[in-house]
This record gives structure tokens, C-alpha cells and sequence, in this order.
């Protein structure tokens, strides 16, 4: 069930929507999680999809593995990714939610059943396959479509702000679902969220990003101390 | 999304636009085809008749938009004055019905009322103090838009009444502002707003009023443009005629909507039900008796064709006209192409709305905005080509080659398909989009596509919606009596091309049994459509 980890690489990546233009050049250890930050509107979002795949550059390679996957429509490539909301179709169960990430036909076999029941025990949700996404909470919710991530079994994991509309404590069991994900299957891990937190507990390296392009990248360790970028220090409000 | 596939919902887009191209393109060849033919005759037929002809249906268009337009206003701001009034909510709700209703009952219902043997020819007669000859010609012309249109008027108005802030209501009554003022400084400026797009869309359904003018109109002294067009080619046989006149009423519906884009209005016409809201209106007993008044004579004159159709409709013998082979295999026609065609509309219409999204949400590119843009406005286009004008383009075009009237089911179907397609669109449109706010971006990673997106994530979010389109379109097709006209034979035959043979033989009681019938199916496939509806909207 192990992917092999790959790296993803955005390559002189130029990307343009309306007036708004960013430019991105950065590469993402493979098998390893970063976080990656910055104020509202710098790009996080529009970096994740060019990644997944959402969105074509105008420059530039998207590269993961070896592979050039610029011009691979998202489906693809060997990527998933859990938004912050929306991961499901209303209409349809959890099993069959989950079931999609095996099947784009939902034609599932006995086998397939079977990983989709292991992957929902595996969140936390055992048993719940019959559920309608309006049965169950915004946790459980994103919980399905972690589920949905594990029976897909991609080497990289695009999270974006997924667990923003979750309350502490749920973001927290959230937080450690994901690092005991990412223990057990090593994907490469692009998470963008806004909690200083978050990229604290989760995240090995750092990813800054600004006015549409990427300020600052290291450990995150070394960010959070007193030497750490300047933009970042400013943004988290520690310049003291 | 993906860029280097094709997405199968560009592909079922480009399919309905070239379709709908087909169907209007092989109208207007066969019309140019004609005139090239026979430039003479067609040059000729420009004579004084053709301009009667097109001054009459100017006038009456205009007579009957200001007679709805105007009075409108007044039964708009009485209701709107007087949220409370009792029985509100019904009347609103009956004059929705005229949309829904075939004109020919209609026509039939004020003929019953107003005609020469209807139930006011002798109340008439002894008031004139002569026999009261019925009402034919242009004053029934203008009864019937009126019929149709004032209710239509008052609604759109009413709504736009209610965008008016509750605040400003607030601060009229505690200002103290009066009838006058509050009219003046209040009600007018936003009636005002949407007054040109009304009258627009009023005098556009006038102009292009066929069934009424059939009916009702009579002789060269009251006939459009549309009802000559049918006469040139079923009556006079005179291709070259109907080319001329088909070519003059384009002309004109071109201009109108133009007028109309410019005013900004919606050629499409909203049929939602204004809600009452709070008011802090508190009117004195004068101007309240007024408004009642007012109320109730736009009661009485929406209403009174209805009843008509109704009591007459019940005396008429229905146990044996249901039991006529004639009218069961009508009503099976009817049925049967009603069916086709909305099934026709639907898919249409969902096309056409899967591919403007699909679009959309592409990067923009110069033919992919075109194509865009043909999917949404473009759609609504088809308005501007009446239905008669269609059927006229194809009667000509393929005379010589086929017998025309075994065409009657395919252009039945094709034409009302088209006809009804703006409406499907807006039954179908805002569930789709939202929908694919939600799912587009899950289904692109999910490589769920083609079928599987279909079958899996768009039917159970649009099967409501793409019901009310089918029921809508279907209840449209039902009542058409435009391309059935000039297509329709003893072969085939729908429920108003029979019902138009009845009133055309004088078996007036039959024709109103057959109304009724007509009418309560219309009824309640609309009635069905906009429960579908509010459910989805909810």
C-alpha cells in the first residue's frame, strides 16, 4: 500500500489570473510534510493549484517525481488534496465518497469495499459507510475525506486550510490523524494553514510565501526563533 | 479544467448550439432561397397590404402595452400598498395563471365572455340598446393582451415595488408621508426603473402574438404580420408573400429586442411569486376604498374569462367529446409531441448550461469566450425568431421536395423544443452552477468525468430542476398553436389545432370543452413545474 515520496518542484513557474501575477520557484522534500504560510491573498492557495493541477502556468515547469506533470490534467497525477471544505458530494454516503477515490465510475469490488471500511476505521469512523455528509459533523466530514485520501493512495497530499473551520481540540486530533498518516505512508505533504500552531506540531519544513511569490523557505524550527525570516516574524506578530 | 482533453460537456454544447443552428439557419435558407428565386415576387409583395399590415401590428402592439403597462402601475402600488389585504396571496397566485394558460383558451374564455353569443351579449344589448355584435377585430385583440398582460405587468411591477427598502417605508410613515408623496417620492422612482423593460417585454410578446390575432383578429382590417404570414402560405399559397412579410416581422423583433438590450430587460419574463413583506404603511380610508376598487376591477377582468372557460367548459357534453376517436388521438398527439419536445428542450437546455460553466471555468481563450458567450446569451436569442417565422422558413424550404405536412411532428417538436429552451435554461442554470462551485474542482482530481459525472454527481442534484424545465416546456408545447397551424392536418392533428377547427365550424360548444381540457392539463403541469421549483430553491 506504501507510495514511494517524491519531491515536487514548481520550476520559474510564472502563473496569471485578472491583474494579479505570481512567480514561483521552490522544491518540497520528498516524504517529508511542509507547512507553508503567508498573509491572505499571497498565493498559497493558487501554488497548491498549480500542483494538483487546477490551474496551468503560463512559465515554467510543475515537476514531482521526475515527471513533468505541466500539462497532466489533475486527475492524473499523483496527487491528492483535501480542501477546506466541499470534499464530498452531499447526495452520496460516505462509502460511496470514499469509494470515488477508487473508482471515478464507483464501480467497487469486494476488495474495494473492504479498503474503503479499513480507511474509515483508520479516521476514526467505523461503520459509518451508510452516513450522509449532512448526518455528520464538519471533523467527521473532513475525516471522510482523509479517508478518501488513504484508499486513493497518492505520494503527495495537498492540504488546503482543511481543518480552518474546525474547533482547538478538533484541529488537534485532526493534526495528529495527519502526522500518524504521514508516518505510516510518507507521502510529501504541501499543508497551507494559518496557525503558526499547526506548522509548529506538523510541519518539518517551512514554506513563506508573499505578494505572490516565496519570501523565505528553511526548518521550521529555525523560523520560529529570534533569526528566523523577517517577514515571516512580522507576519506571526512576534517582532518584539 | 484540464486543458488538453476535451471536456464532453464543451462537445454536448456545441452539439445543441449547431442543432438550434440547424433548425433556424434551414428556416432563413429557405427563405433566402425564395427571394433569390423569385426577387420579383417578393419585391412586389412589398406593397400597400404588407404595410397595413405591419402599421396594424405596430398599433395594436402598442395600444396593448399601454392599456397593460398603465393600469398595471395602479393595481401594482394598490396591492403593494396593502400587504394584508385579505385573499392577497390568491389573487397573485391567479394572475400567474394567464402565463400558463394556452392562448387559444384564452381567446376562446373572453369570447365566451365578450363574444356575440357570450354571457354579456345580452346585459349589452339591452344597455346599448342594440344586438350586441361581439367583440372581434381589434378591441378583442386588446382585450385578450390585456388579459395576458396586465397580470404579468403587475407582477414584475409589484417586484420591483419590493426591492424598495423596508427603511424607506419606515421613514415614510414616520414622516407622514401621503399617497401622493409617498407615490412620488417613493414608489415611482423604482417603478420608474423597471418600467421600460416591462413595457418592452409587453409590447414584444404583442408583436409577436400569433394565436390571439388568429382568433380574435379578422380580415385584412386586423391581421399582423405573423397570422398574414400563415394565411400567404396555407390560404393563398404565395411563397413570395410570406417571404416578404417574414422578412418585415424579423426586421421588427430585431429592433425591439435591441431596444429592449439596451433597456436592460429580461426578454425571458420572471414568473416568481412576490412575497409580502412588512409594512409600515397605513393608508386612510379613502385612498384604501380607491385601491380596493382598483383591486377588484383587475380581479374581475383577469378572472372573468377563466370562470368563463370554466362554466362553459362544463357545459359543454365532456363525457362525449372524451369518448370522440378525434379528440383521443389529439390529445395523444398532443401528448406524445408535448413529451418529445420537453425531453428535447431539457436536454437542450442542460447542454447548453453544462458547457457555459465548463467554459467558464477554463482559462480564457478568444474562441472559448465566444462559444462562452453563444451558450449563455446566445440562447436566449432563439426568442427573437418566432415560431411562425421558423415553420414558414421550413414550409418553404422543403415544399418541393417532401409533402410538408408529414413534417408536422418533427417541426411540432423541434420548434417548441427551441421555443422553450430560454426557460429550461433558467430552470436549470442556477442549480448547475451552484452544484459545480461545490463539485468541479473534486471532480477534476477525482478524474470523475463524461457518463460517470453525469449519472454520479449531476442527475441527483438536477433532476428536480430538469423536472420543472420538462413540466414548464411541456405545458408550452401542449398549448402551441403556431407551427401546428401551418403544419396541421387532418394526419395530424393536436389538441388546439382540433380546438381551432371547432371554433372554426361554429361547434362553439365542443371548442369549449376541449379549452377546459386543454387548460387544466397546462394548469397542472405548471402548477407541478413550480412546485418542483420552489422545492429545488429551498
Amino acid at each position: 500500500m506504501t507510495s514511494t515520496s517524491a519531491a515536487v518542484r514548481l520550476d520559474q513557474v510564472v502563473f496569471s489570473y485578472s491583474d494579479t501575477m505570481v512567480r514561483f520557484d521552490v522544491t518540497f522534500a520528498p516524504g517529508e510534510i511542509t507547512a507553508i504560510m503567508g498573509p491572505s491573498g499571497a498565493g498559497k492557495s493558487t501554488l497548491l493549484n498549480l500542483v494538483a493541477g487546477f490551474e496551468t502556468p503560463r512559465e515554467g515547469r510543475v515537476l514531482i517525481g521526475d515527471m513533468d506533470v505541466t500539462m497532466v490534467p489533475p486527475a492524473d497525477r499523483p496527487v491528492s488534496m483535501v480542501f477546506q471544505e466541499n470534499n464530498l458530494f452531499a447526495h452520496l454516503d460516505v462509502e460511496k465518497n470514499v469509494g470515488l477515490g477508487r473508482s471515478p465510475a464507483l464501480r467497487l469490488s469486494a476488495a474495494d469495499r473492504q479498503d474503503v471500511a479499513a480507511a474509515l476505521g483508520r479516521v476514526g469512523l467505523a461503520g459509518m459507510e451508510r452516513r450522509l455528509p449532512r448526518e455528520l459533523s464538519g471533523g467527521e466530514r473532513q475525516r471522510v475525506a482523509l479517508a478518501r485520501v488513504l484508499v486513493r493512495d497518492r505520494p503527495i497530499l495537498l492540504l488546503d486550510e482543511p481543518f480552518a473551520s474546525l474547533g482547538p481540540a478538533l484541529r488537534e486530533d485532526m493534526l495528529e490523524l495527519v502526522a500518524s498518516v504521514h508516518a505510516e505512508r510518507r507521502m510529501t505533504v504541501l499543508f497551507v494553514t494559518h496557525q503558526p500552531e499547526d506548522a509548529r506540531k506538523l510541519a518539518e519544513n517551512m514554506v513563506f510565501v508573499e505578494a505572490g511569490a516565496v519570501a523565505a523557505t528553511g526548518k521550521t524550527a529555525d523560523f520560529f526563533t529570534k533569526s528566523g525570516p523577517e517577514a515571516f516574524r512580522h507576519y506571526i506578530g512576534s517582532e518584539r | 479544467m484540464s486543458v488538453n482533453r476535451t471536456d464532453p460537456r464543451i462537445v454536448a454544447g456545441i452539439l445543441a448550439l449547431a442543432a438550434i443552428a440547424v433548425l433556424i439557419g434551414g428556416a432563413f435558407a429557405g427563405l433566402g432561397i425564395e427571394a433569390v428565386r423569385n426577387p420579383q415576387g417578393a419585391a412586389a409583395a412589398f406593397d400597400g397590404y404588407l404595410f397595413r399590415v405591419a402599421r396594424f401590428t405596430l398599433w395594436q402592439a402598442l395600444l396593448s402595452t399601454l392599456l397593460s403597462v398603465v393600469p398595471a402601475i395602479f393595481v401594482a402600488r394598490a396591492l403593494s400598498r396593502h400587504p394584508q389585504f385579505l385573499g392577497r396571496a390568491l389573487i397573485l397566485r391567479l394572475f400567474a395563471v394567464p402565463l400558463a394558460l394556452p392562448a387559444i383558451v384564452a381567446a376562446l374564455g373572453i369570447l365566451s365572455l365578450y363574444g356575440r353569443a357570450g354571457y354579456f351579449a345580452e346585459p349589452l344589448a339591452a344597455l346599448t340598446g342594440r344586438t350586441w355584435p361581439g367583440i372581434y377585430g381589434l378591441s378583442g385583440i386588446l382585450v385578450a393582451h390585456v388579459f395576458f398582460n396586465l397580470p404579468l405587468a403587475t407582477r414584475l411591477m409589484l417586484e420591483a415595488l419590493q426591492t424598495v427598502p423596508a427603511d424607506q417605508w419606515r421613514l415614510a410613515s414616520q414622516l407622514g408621508m401621503g399617497a401622493r408623496s409617498s407615490f412620488r417620492l417613493i414608489e415611482w422612482p423604482s417603478l420608474r426603473a423597471a418600467l421600460p423593460g416591462i413595457a418592452g417585454l409587453v409590447f414584444m410578446l404583442c408583436i409577436t402574438s400569433f394565436t390571439i390575432v388568429l382568433t380574435l383578429g379578422g380580415g385584412p382590417a386586423a391581421t399582423t404580420l405573423e397570422v398574414a404570414i400563415y394565411q400567404a402560405l396555407r390560404f393563398d399559397f404565395d411563397p413570395a408573400r410570406a417571404v416578404a412579410l417574414t422578412l418585415l416581422q424579423i426586421a421588427l423583433t430585431a429592433l425591439v429586442v435591441l431596444v429592449l438590450m439596451r433597456l436592460g430587460a429580461n426578454t425571458t419574463g420572471d414568473a416568481n411569486l412576490p412575497v409580502a413583506q412588512r409594512s409600515y404603511i397605513r393608508a386612510k380610508t379613502s385612498e384604501r376604498t380607491l385601491n380596493i376598487a382598483v383591486i377588484l376591477i383587475a380581479l374581475a377582468f383577469v378572472g372573468g374569462p377563466m370562470l368563463a372557460t370554466v362554466v362553459s367548459g362544463l357545459e359543454a357534453d365532456l363525457g362525449r367529446l372524451a369518448g370522440e376517436a378525434s379528440v383521443q388521438r389529439a390529445t395523444l398527439t398532443s401528448i406524445v409531441l408535448a413529451t418529445l419536445s420537453a425531453t428535447l428542450a431539457a436536454m437542450l437546455a442542460l447542454s447548453l448550461v453544462m458547457a457555459r460553466r465548463a467554459l467558464a471555468g477554463g482559462r480564457p481563450g478568444g474562441a472559448r469566450k465566444l462559444l462562452e458567450r453563444f451558450t449563455d446569451t446566445g440562447a436566449g436569442f432563439v426568442l427573437v425568431v418566432p415560431p411562425i417565422v421558423i415553420g414558414a422558413g421550413w414550409f418553404v424550404l422543403v415544399r418541393q421536395s417532401v409533402d410538408v405536412f408529414a413534417l408536422a411532428p418533427i417541426m411540432v417538436v423541434t420548434v417548441n423544443a427551441v421555443m422553450a429552451m430560454p426557460f429550461a435554461v433558467r430552470a436549470v442554470r442556477p442549480a448547475y452552477d451552484a452544484a459545480s462551485e461545490r463539485h468541479e474542482r473534486l471532480c477534476a482530481q477525482l478524474g470523475i468525468s463524461g457518463w460517470n459525472r453525469l449519472r454520479l454527481i449531476d442527475w441527483p442534484v438536477l433532476k428536480r430542476p430538469l423536472a420543472t424545465a420538462f413540466a414548464f416546456a411541456m405545458a408550452l408545447s401542449l398549448g402551441d398553436l403556431g407551427v401546428i397551424a401551418l403544419f396541421g392536418s387532418d394526419a395530424v392533428q393536436t389538441l388546439p389545432y382540433l380546438l381551432l377547427a371547432r371554433m372554426g365550424s361554429y361547434r362553439t360548444d365542443d371548442a369549449a370543452g376541449l379549452a377546459l381540457m386543454l387548460a387544466l392539463l397546462c394548469l397542472a403541469l405548471t402548477m407541478l413545474a413550480d412546485r418542483l421549483g420552489r422545492e429545488t430553491s429551498k
